[in-house]
């Protein structure tokens, strides 16, 4: 299932959390090579952590960490603009209805629906929050797992070549994709609604207008 | 409530406005042009300090404070450290103390309607914006449904306004527009449709929304017609 976590509620999930950071540093260091800090913990961790972003965890039917992603308001500190900000064509992208999504990470064990549902995620989190578009920072890797899950960004700008290229990209949002990603993923909209219920209130939480 | 209003000429004044008791001016225009009972713009900063402006009666506020209901209030605790937009229904009101706190607050006028956007500043700053009414969940519903996005924006442009008061600083250097932002808007002034405008600046469709999205947002408007009419007025855009 998919879980919805401010970093503030991470303690009341604990094996999902350790395991969370430990999968990304395996992810982000040991296989990609990135120049990130892992603590020793073996945690990868860094300053976005700490603005207490939301976290989306697909957790494992053992109760394991399948994959994550993390989310924050492009209006604040955010990776997409500090890290990356000469790939956007110069313009920081800034806007209260476009949060960015950084860290996509698999563990090394994931269920194959583990990326299609964090994928979905996104989809919910534009629905449910009236969200237009969600940036991303992503490896080459995740060009191709992208496809496969049915969910392709444009690209707004890359850095380096072949398996260390780094890429900005935008996720507008569409009906038709939200359909697209949970059919791949074998998982009914009702459900990933559910979950996204869960986490956010339960009662007939309001649908944002299609347009802007 | 019913057909959609254009807030627009009111986002025109706030853009105007240069002190407090301007911004509780526009928070009653906008509450009036929608038709609702209360807005409510609440800001805490990093030192704790509290500042606002609300359409809540005299008495609820003094009792509100007396009270230090901020404590107790499950708006303020639901939102903390959030940064989604927050319908009152999913709180969490069934605690015996909330419950107290929901009746005096509906004997003092409040609505049994609301939803808060949470807004995070800089250097640990924290804002609320409230929009609150009485009406029945459908009403509510189609109501959220129909303003939620330009309301977020609302949001974000109050806090904007309230950050510049409070440092009386001039409006921030990054609600200037880029040179690729100037150029996209200007070709739009002038007619191009957004593939001419992508076209003529060699970058894709999305990029160019990105780039409209940011500038309709630095220029505090809700959509790209009015963003183009307020660069131009504000002599940013020539054509």
């Amino acid at each position: 299932m998919l879980r919805y976590l401010y970093a503030d509620e991470l303690h009341k999930h604990p094996r999902l959390a350790e395991d969370m950071f430990r999968d990304r540093a395996d992810q982000f260091k040991t296989r990609l090579g990135w120049d990130v800090q892992v603590n020793e913990k073996g945690e990868e961790r860094d300053r976005y952590d700490d603005l207490n972003p939301l976290y989306v965890i697909w957790e494992e039917e053992d109760g394991g960490h399948g994959g994550s992603m993390r989310f924050l308001p492009t209006t604040g500190p955010a990776m997409v603009n500090d890290v990356f900000g000469h790939l956007t064509g110069g313009a920081p992208i800034c806007s209260p209805l476009i949060w960015e999504v950084t860290r996509f990470c698999l563990s090394r064990t994931a269920s194959p629906c583990t990326a299609g549902a964090i994928m979905l995620s996104g989809g919910e989190v534009m629905e449910g929050f009236g969200l237009t578009h969600i940036a991303g920072v992503f490896d080459a890797r995740m060009v191709r797992i992208y496809r496969l899950i049915g969910s392709s960004p444009e690209i707004l700008g890359s850095q380096g070549v072949g398996r260390d290229q780094v890429s900005v990209g935008l996720w507008p949002f569409s009906q038709a994709d939200c359909a697209r990603v949970a059919e791949r993923a074998g998982i009914p909209r009702e459900l990933s609604r559910l979950w996204f219920n869960a986490a956010f209130g339960k009662s007939g939480r309001p649908r944002f207008a299609r347009s802007a | 409530m019913g057909t959609k209003v254009d807030l627009n000429p009111v986002l025109e004044e706030l853009d105007g406005t240069s002190s407090l008791e301007d911004l509780e001016r526009i928070a009653i225009a906008i509450r009036n042009k929608l038709e609702i009972d209360h807005i409510i713009y609440h800001w805490v900063d990093g030192a704790g300090d509290q500042y606002g402006c609300t359409t809540y009666s005299g008495a609820w506020e003094e009792r509100y404070r007396e009270r230090n209901y901020h404590r107790i209030d499950p708006v303020i605790i639901g939102c903390f450290q959030r940064f989604h937009p927050v319908d009152w229904k999913t709180l969490d009101w069934s605690g015996k103390v909330s419950k107290a706190f929901l009746q005096d607050a509906l004997l003092h006028g409040v609505g049994n309607q609301g939803y808060s956007i949470p807004i995070r500043g800089p250097n640990g700053q924290f804002a609320l914006f409230t929009v609150n009414h009485s009406c029945d969940d459908e009403t509510w519903q189609e109501f959220t449904k129909t303003y939620g996005r330009d309301l977020i924006l609302i949001a974000h442009f109050f806090n904007r306004k309230a950050l510049e008061f409070e440092s009386g600083r001039q409006p921030e250097q990054s609600r200037m527009l880029s040179p690729r932002e100037l150029d996209a808007m200007t070709l739009l002034a002038l007619g191009y449709s957004r593939a001419q405008v992508a076209h003529s600046l060699s970058i894709s469709e999305h990029t160019l929304r990105v780039y409209i999205e940011s500038a309709r947002f630095k220029l505090g408007a809700l959509n790209t017609t009015h963003a183009i009419a307020t660069a131009m007025s504000r002599g940013l855009i020539v054509v």
